[in-house]
């Protein structure tokens, strides 16, 4: 017989090894997540997919599964406070929907539509943030960086080139590319690389893709996160 | 520059885990990490640019442009504000014509401010190029400013500026018997490395950094981890603000840190030990390491120590201003020449710790301890304190009292003692455990020293009436708002508005709604956070919220709604632009 885990009251199989995302993804139970995505180095940094561990909140994203445990994934409050934490999110950066390329297609926005988030609550910080569109193909707005280091671990994970670094310290933190100037141009980075595609938000854009597909027929205007999350993860290692 | 960085690459082995070691030497020299540095450490030690960088950027006291020769930095912690730093800092921007964080135009001096420097007895305290600078007045001010325009180099400053003093007002259980070099060791090999283990467990000693996790357990689980190599680190890095017990420890009982710590490395099989030590303590470099070749040369370190066939030995390495690294994962990080960013746990240090080897983290004070168990036994050492928490804890004490400094008291006191001890009168609270403790206000004196009660580090601050307790948490609200690591979300956000929603309540611009709207963030970083630094940073508003409400309440104005920003403010750009500065060109925050 197969090890489980309950979670909100259903009984749900694990394989030792697996986290506590991997093994609901597996059992189709959505947990909202931004840094997160299978196949990379879990990082446990966004804080999204916090769930309650028997009484102790833990990181889906990071935390081992294990026999005995009863995880809260739905309830009123974790719900409440993902949404706070979104908003979080959004404050920090300069996050405007209605000009942005990615609208429609962006998980933040996505995750923010799945947690009925109608404001940002938060007084904005509205930092001074650069753009690098040095590169021909590849544009980055460090205006829409959320630190979740997944271009990071895309480029030494899946690429073998190490073009990203996330620098700084608390609200300070900032993402930098590893090249003499410090510019993408002058990096290892190729259009085609995981690196480039794997921007959750719209940090990093693909130069003359814009627009293509129509404001109102991109993926989250008609979907919710969580069914895509779903279909897109639930294959993923089988 | 190539040479120079060749050398301090050759001293460091080329290691890539001691860049920290590397960058400060770079930094000492150049004043910042020029580019060029940063180039050819990357070809050299075959990491890359942006690793070097991202090092750079996190701590405190590196930079990538360039400091003044003279780098002055002042203490801005709590205790250093209360004996006037304010005052201070403002005086010598003036007598040295810089403003306070920056550099003056010819490069010679520059001006900061800087996070607890762990002087908090005999403050205001400062660094300048690393080194401290103790009970800062005026008249010391202008000899300072004299010295730097004179342009003497710090040797030939006069060393009274520099005296760090001990202050041990009280010596209790450890600070009275200090043990012999070597006989902590002698008699944990003739009781046999695994029956010490017993008494240590027997003894019922916690972890002193404040955690207070058993000392036993953590050796015992560590020892019994299958691997090529086991570690050993002392947590020197005490940075909670009012924290300074392990700079008098280190100053005068090393030899017994460095034996408990060689203790612990015959019981869980260690070769390795690491001294971290913060940056702020530099100027006891030299005699630690003085100290480690006389117990080399005794047979105390080193191979075959005591002829009992245990080969260990220690390596200092100096943090670079960053408060997160007393977390011990952080602390990990940072001896592995990275960013001191806490990791994910599981799995703990204990089994996958430095290197991902099995590695024992203890507080400076835990290992001190550890060595007069081994010698005296733990029957010793439980019969004092309370039977959860066994045991003497030592005590920084600052503030208000007419003795600051070291108190070493049994588990159990009550903070009426204490206070009565170091000489407070007129007490309107206590904050216990620094920033990340608790601050209980007079009506709470009876409460007790102890991990079931308070539990403490260390840090124990003394206010009087004359103080206000809105000061007092906006100036730890800045401070975890500065030292936050930014890894998390809920922390990195949320420190920064929690210190933002302070200070438009203590500046006067809160209204009905932002006590609740503050609470709500609290308890949201509290419970969301990473690690320690984010689950306690809420803690100096949660604690005086509920004592003192009505104190946050008098703060607010009689308005049911205050704008989220300064409406006056947002229209400084249009009236610089239409030169303008008339009664029409400011709006008033509220109509009236």
């Amino acid at each position: 017989m197969s090890k489980t885990i309950n979670i909100d009251g259903q009984d749900i199989p694990f394989t030792e090894g697996q986290t506590i995302i991997e093994a609901a993804t597996a059992a189709g139970v959505y947990i909202p997540h931004l840094c997160h995505k299978p196949g990379y180095t879990p990082h446990g940094s966004c804080k999204l997919c916090t769930v309650n561990v028997n009484g102790r909140n833990c990181s889906a994203c990071t935390f081992p599964a294990a026999e005995g445990q009863t995880v809260i994934n739905n309830s009123q409050e974790l719900t409440h406070d993902r949404q706070k934490i979104t908003q979080m999110l959004f404050v920090e950066g300069n996050h405007l929907c209605p000009s942005c390329e990615k609208s429609g297609n962006c998980q933040l926005q996505g995750v923010a539509y799945h947690l009925n988030m109608l404001d940002n609550h938060f007084p904005h910080f509205y930092p001074h943030r650069e753009m690098d569109a040095s590169h021909p193909d590849i544009l980055i707005d460090h205006n829409r960086c959320i630190f979740c280091n997944l271009c990071v671990r895309a480029s030494r994970e899946k690429d073998g080139k190490n073009v990203f670094e996330i620098s700084g310290r608390g609200i300070n933190k900032h993402l930098i590319v590893n090249s003499p100037s410090g510019q993408l141009k002058d990096s290892a980075i190729d259009v085609n690389d995981c690196a480039a595609h794997v921007c959750p938000t719209g940090a990093i854009l693909i130069k003359r893709t814009g627009y293509q597909v129509p404001i109102g027929q991109r993926i989250y205007d008609h979907h919710q996160i969580s069914e895509v999350a779903l279909a897109q993860e639930q294959d993923h290692g089988k | 520059m190539k040479n120079y960085i060749e050398t301090v690459l050759a001293e460091a082995d080329y290691q890539p885990v001691r860049l920290l070691q590397i960058l400060r030497a770079v930094q000492a020299r150049y004043q910042h990490i020029p580019a060029e540095a940063v180039d050819f450490i990357a070809e050299k030690l075959k990491i890359s640019r942006g690793r070097i960088i991202a090092v750079a950027e996190f701590y405190s006291f590196f930079h990538l442009t360039p400091q003044g020769r003279y780098d002055i930095l002042i203490s801005d912690s709590i205790t250093d504000r209360m004996l006037g730093k304010e005052n201070l800092i403002g005086y010598l921007s003036t007598i040295l014509k810089v403003k306070v964080g920056a550099v003056r135009g010819d490069g010679l001096v520059s001006l900061n401010n800087t996070s607890c420097t762990g002087i908090c007895d005999q403050g205001p305290a400062g660094l300048v190029n690393g080194y401290p600078l103790t009970r800062l007045d005026r008249p010391k001010l202008d000899e300072i400013a004299a010295l730097v325009e004179l342009q003497k180099p710090l040797t030939e400053w006069p060393p009274y500026l520099f005296e760090v003093a001990d202050n041990i007002h009280k010596a209790g259980l450890l600070l009275n018997q200090p043990v012999a070099n070597g006989a902590g060791l002698n008699a944990g090999f003739a009781r046999g490395v695994s029956a010490t283990l017993d008494e240590i467990d027997r003894s019922g000693l916690r972890g002193r950094g404040g955690a207070g996790f058993k000392t036993a357990m953590k050796w015992k689980f560590c020892a019994e981890e299958k691997s090529d190599r086991h570690y050993v680190v002392c947590n020197a890095d005490e940075g909670e603000p009012g924290t300074f017990k392990d700079r008098v420890l280190l100053n005068s009982y090393a030899d017994q840190v460095f034996e408990g710590m060689t203790l612990c490395a015959a019981i869980v099989g260690a070769e390795q030990g690491f001294l971290y030590l913060r940056g702020e303590y530099l100027y006891l470099q030299d005699k630690l390491q003085a100290i480690l070749q006389q117990r080399r040369d005794s047979g105390l370190l080193g191979k075959n120590i005591l002829n009992q066939g245990l080969n260990f030995d220690i390596e200092i390495c100096l943090g670079a201003g960053a408060y997160i690294c007393g977390e011990e994962s952080a602390l990990i990080e940072s001896l592995e020449g990275k960013p001191g960013i806490p990791r994910n746990r599981p799995p703990y240090p204990v089994t996958q710790g430095y290197l991902n080897k099995p590695t024992v983290v203890n507080n400076v004070e835990t290992f001190l301890a550890a060595a007069a168990i081994a010698l005296h036994g733990g029957e010793w050492f439980a019969k004092n304190g309370t039977e959860k928490s066994a045991g003497s804890k030592i005590l920084s004490i600052s503030g208000d009292c007419a003795s600051p400094g070291i108190y070493e008291y049994p588990f159990g006191t009550s903070i009426r003692r204490i206070l009565q001890d170091c000489d407070a009168e007129n007490v309107l609270g206590v904050q216990v455990g620094g920033p990340s403790g608790t601050f209980i206000s007079n009506q709470e004196l009876d409460r007790k020293l102890a991990f079931e009660d308070l539990a403490t580090g260390g840090s124990f601050i003394v206010f009087n009436n004359s103080r206000s307790i809105t000061d007092i948490v906006q100036n730890f609200m800045h401070f975890f708002a500065h030292e936050s690591c930014g890894f998390c979300t809920p922390c990195r956000v949320g420190t920064s508005l929690l210190k933002n929603q302070i200070d438009k309540i203590v500046d006067g611009h809160g209204s009905a709604g932002d006590v609740v709207e503050l609470e709500a963030l609290c308890q949201l970083v509290k419970n969301h956070s990473h690690c320690g630094l984010g689950q306690t940073a809420a803690n100096p508003i949660l604690s005086t919220l509920q004592r003192y409400p009505d104190v946050y309440q008098n703060r607010l104005k009689n308005i049911s709604y205050e704008p989220g920003f300064d409406l006056d403010g947002a229209l400084d750009v249009a009236r610089r632009m239409a030169h303008r500065d008339d009664a029409a060109a400011h709006l008033t925050q509220v109509e009236d």
